[in-house]
């Protein structure tokens, strides 16, 4: 093996990144590494390139212990990273960004003549006949991170990491640069490969490991594992693992919508879809990761709004033109991302919990402190969000404090309709159970709950209905006796088996 | 925290500014009263320091929604050449500062829309307008120092009223009632959180594109007010010297006034009490009688350590020195529970 990472772990206040995991890499092949936002993909990235530095666990490369402290370091060691964002210098041509750093001198001045010709030779066993004197930016990005893997191969030499290096290529463009990493393969170089897409994850490595909520779940040989399989581990659902849940005991069909969407879309983003919401039902979206279950809520909410369609309840249509108008309708959205979406760090719990109802009455009419008081007392003992006092700054809390905050702020305008953008990511299992059974409570008093989840498990726990989202679209939907992990999982991976031919039983 | 607390290191460097310059001056804090004014290097003080003060109320809000105004001083020559050329021009007083009021609202509007709805950073978005602007000011007063003898107008340069002079109302009254009109509504709230956190506080449902072209707004008035005060002080509008440079003198204020520039909590109180810091030394070296060509060498080294000793670093040293002082020392690791 030329690199085995063991045990290694990495902590953040209130979440464990990584939790001894361990990775092996052989020389001359590609490793792909997957799993869901928060998985502990790009901290065991960032441990690798020395960005971070572990708690705990060994990492050896070529039977030497390594520590690095900076990419830099790392990048002597042999390890070179390439990102999704090419990180050369646009404005510098070809060959200064190849041999940045390190230029050849002839009486202390850079010698032009050697810089290209070093250049030549470094892109010559890439097929890549370009003008080296040419500005990088005057080539697509696919070239571009052709030079970057050239450039990180270069440097380091032993260890290559792809974080999502396809992620703005289109096909015909991803086919060029993976011709580019086979031959690195061939060469004796050990690959690391970060990708979302998993046609392109059986089509070049060669053994996939698989991290979730920070542990490692699975590594295989690329060629024993189904795509089911994948998304199972991905997700950790397993198909024939039946799980009786509440919700398929409830017909739902014969409840009446309150809510109506009818071709509600908008171009790029999310294609039309028709979804009728009933009083006090919550509504689960699955799908994997970038295949628009946020950008239905944000759609609904007003927050990037829809361009075709209506939207409606009993008494006409609803304007969701913008936050602020979704808010007058009486929706309410905690985002998934708390930290730049959801809390206003500086501000108290007090603040911070009365802010949309302090929007919503405007600026004129403040809410007395003695109301504000009680209301945040209020929700710090319904909610039990653990603080020394109402006054601390909510970015002082740890995560799932915080959720319950954005919670309270939602609670505290009484809103017909919340919708809960991965509510109980990175909190701690305690909340998490908290959490499902508020949005239980919210429902029974009538409140309609949409719940966003990449945890199959939690979905199938609190949702009386699944919509499943595929490539931007809502695909299937499952109500009653048919939300099971089971139906969700294939529904997720249904058109994927179809096009690999490769059809579970 | 208690508007005492949060205004005490700016209260301390101001006492110890006076202490300082009463030494080489000793009679800096004296007044007499002849003909029912006051008369003392402290009114002078208050009178001087008031475009300065007015303009750092609106700098205040501004940055605390993590902007800046570049432009006010330009404005401020702006206003001053629409008042002068209205007063010149026969409209009367009243009218001269409607005019005045109404041309720095549009150049406050013009900044916010910019940066608000355009989307352009502050800073360049501002700068625009402070470069333009004595451009605007030129055409208005064709080129010209345009004077005038209206009493009336003057009136707010060099006026008395209940002892004190006319300036130093103008920014106790604009700066208390800006202060008041943020600690009384919600304004001052939802003018921290857009400055904290703008895409959470929209999604919260707060307007935040209102409140920044509000703020800009307010800027602008400030600095209408500013303008006002110099035009008339001196009788006459240049349209190439008024409130030159004093974009930057009004920032720091602001600054030593304790707000951050990357926005959020904010004290207009501290601000105000930063502007007069500043107009503090800049009389007291006049008045301890060094050669004029060390005023700008001693104020910038003043304002140097001033703001090393409010710096957080420096504070957070000082609360360690204090607690290593005790003992035995209070438990600094209690922890939230986690949830």
């Amino acid at each position: 093996m030329v690199l085995s990472i063991r045990s290694l772990t990495k902590s953040f206040p209130g979440t464990r990144a990584l939790d001894a995991v361990d990775f092996d890499l052989a020389a001359g092949e590609v490793h792909a590494l997957l799993g869901e936002n928060g998985a502990g993909k790009s901290t065991l990235i960032k441990c690798l390139t020395g960005a971070y530095r572990r708690d705990g666990g060994e990492m050896v490369l070529d039977g030497q212990h390594i520590d690095p402290r900076s990419t830099v370091e790392a990048q002597d060691l042999g390890i070179g990273t390439v990102y999704q964002e090419v990180n050369l210098l646009p404005n510098l041509t070809v060959a200064q960004n190849l041999i940045f750093g390190r230029e050849p001198r002839r009486f202390g001045l850079i010698d032009a003549a050697t810089t290209r010709r070093a250049a030549r030779e470094m892109l010559a066993r890439y097929g890549l006949k370009i003008d080296v004197d040419r500005d990088l930016g005057s080539y697509s990005v696919a070239i571009q991170q052709i030079i970057a893997i050239a450039r990180a191969v270069a440097l380091s030499g032993k260890v290559l990491i792809l974080d999502e290096p396809t992620a703005s290529l289109d096909a015909r463009e991803v086919e060029m640069v993976f011709d580019v990493v086979r031959g690195l393969r061939a060469d004796g170089l050990g690959i690391v490969f970060v990708s979302h897409f998993l046609d392109q994850v059986f089509d070049l490595s060669d053994r996939v490991t698989v991290l979730r909520n920070g542990r490692k779940i699975v590594t295989a040989a690329t060629a024993d594992l189904s795509r089911v399989a994948l998304i199972e581990h991905m997700l950790g659902r397993e198909l024939e693992d039946e799980v009786e849940t509440q919700s398929a005991e409830e017909p739902d069909a014969d409840r009446p919508a309150f809510l109506r969407f009818e071709g509600y879309g908008r171009s790029g983003v999310v294609a039309p879809f028709d979804l009728g919401i009933a009083q006090g039902e919550v509504v689960g979206l699955a799908g994997l990761l970038g295949s628009g279950r946020t950008e239905t809520a944000e759609m609904i909410f007003g927050v990037r709004p829809a361009q075709t369609g209506s939207a409606r309840d009993m008494d006409g249509p609803l304007k969701l033109s913008s936050p602020a108008a979704a808010i007058a309708e009486g929706f309410g959205f905690a985002p998934e991302d708390r930290k730049t979406d959801g809390i206003v760090a500086d501000l108290s719990i007090r603040e911070n919990i009365i802010l949309a109802l302090q929007a919503r009455r405007g600026w004129a009419r403040p809410i007395g402190r003695a109301e504000q008081n009680r209301l945040a007392e209020d929700y710090i003992r319904r909610l039990d969000i653990r603080t020394t006092s109402r006054e601390k700054p909510v970015g002082e809390l740890s995560g799932g404090n915080q959720q319950k905050v954005v919670l309270a702020r939602w609670l505290a305008m009484n809103p017909r309709f919340l919708i809960l953008d991965e509510p109980t990511r990175g909190i701690d299992v305690g909340a998490h159970a908290e959490i499902l059974r508020l949005i239980h409570e919210l429902t029974e008093a009538g409140m309609a709950v949409m719940v966003i989840s990449s945890e199959i498990d939690e979905l199938v726990a609190v949702a009386d209905r699944v919509i499943v989202l595929r490539d931007r679209s809502h695909v299937a939907e499952l109500t009653g006796p048919r939300v099971t992990g089971d139906e969700i999982m294939r529904a997720i991976a249904s058109e994927a088996t179809d096009r690999r031919g490769q059809v579970p039983a | 925290m208690s508007l005492l607390g949060r205004i005490a290191p700016q209260l301390i460097a101001l006492a110890a500014l006076v202490a300082l310059v009463s030494f080489f001056f000793p009679g800096f804090l004296s007044i007499s009263y002849h003909d029912g004014r006051l008369v003392g290097p402290v009114i002078d003080v208050l009178k001087r320091g008031a475009p300065v003060a007015l303009l750092a109320i609106g700098m205040t809000l501004v940055i605390a929604t993590r902007g800046i105004d570049l432009s006010v001083g330009t404005v401020m020559a702006i206003c001053g050449a629409v008042a002068a050329s209205a007063i010149a021009g026969g409209l009367g007083v009243g009218p001269a500062l409607l005019l005045a009021l109404g041309a720095g609202a549009l150049a406050g509007l013009w900044n916010g829309v910019l940066v608000a709805v355009v989307g352009i950073q502050p800073f360049v978005a501002t700068l625009i307008l402070m470069t333009m602007g004595r451009g605007i000011a030129q055409l208005i007063t064709e080129g010209r120092i345009l004077t005038f003898t209206d009493a009336g107008f003057a009136f707010f340069g060099s006026g008395m009223m209940l002892g004190l002079p006319v300036p130093a109302w103008m920014w106790l009254i604009a700066g208390l009632g800006t202060a008041l009109l943020m600690r009384l509504s919600a304004l001052g709230l939802l003018i921290e959180a857009i400055g904290i956190n703008r895409r959470a506080s929209a999604l919260s449902g707060v307007n935040a594109t209102v409140l920044l072209i509000a703020v800009y707004v307010a800027s602008g008035l400030c600095a209408a007010l500013a303008g006002i005060v110099v035009t008339a002080d001196i009788r006459g509008a240049d349209a190439n010297n008024a409130g030159l440079w004093l974009e930057l003198d009004a920032i720091l204020a602001v600054v030593i006034g304790g707000n951050s520039l990357l926005g959020g909590r904010f004290s207009v109180t501290a601000s105000l009490l930063g502007a007069m810091i500043i107009q503090t030394i800049d009389t007291g070296v006049l008045l301890a009688g060094f050669p004029p060509e060390y005023n700008l060498v001693i104020k910038a080294g003043l304002v140097l350590i001033i703001l090393v000793l409010q710096s957080p670093r420096i504070a957070a040293e000082w609360r360690v020195w204090r607690e290593t002082q005790r003992a035995p020392p209070p438990d600094r690791t209690r922890t939230e529970g986690g949830a």
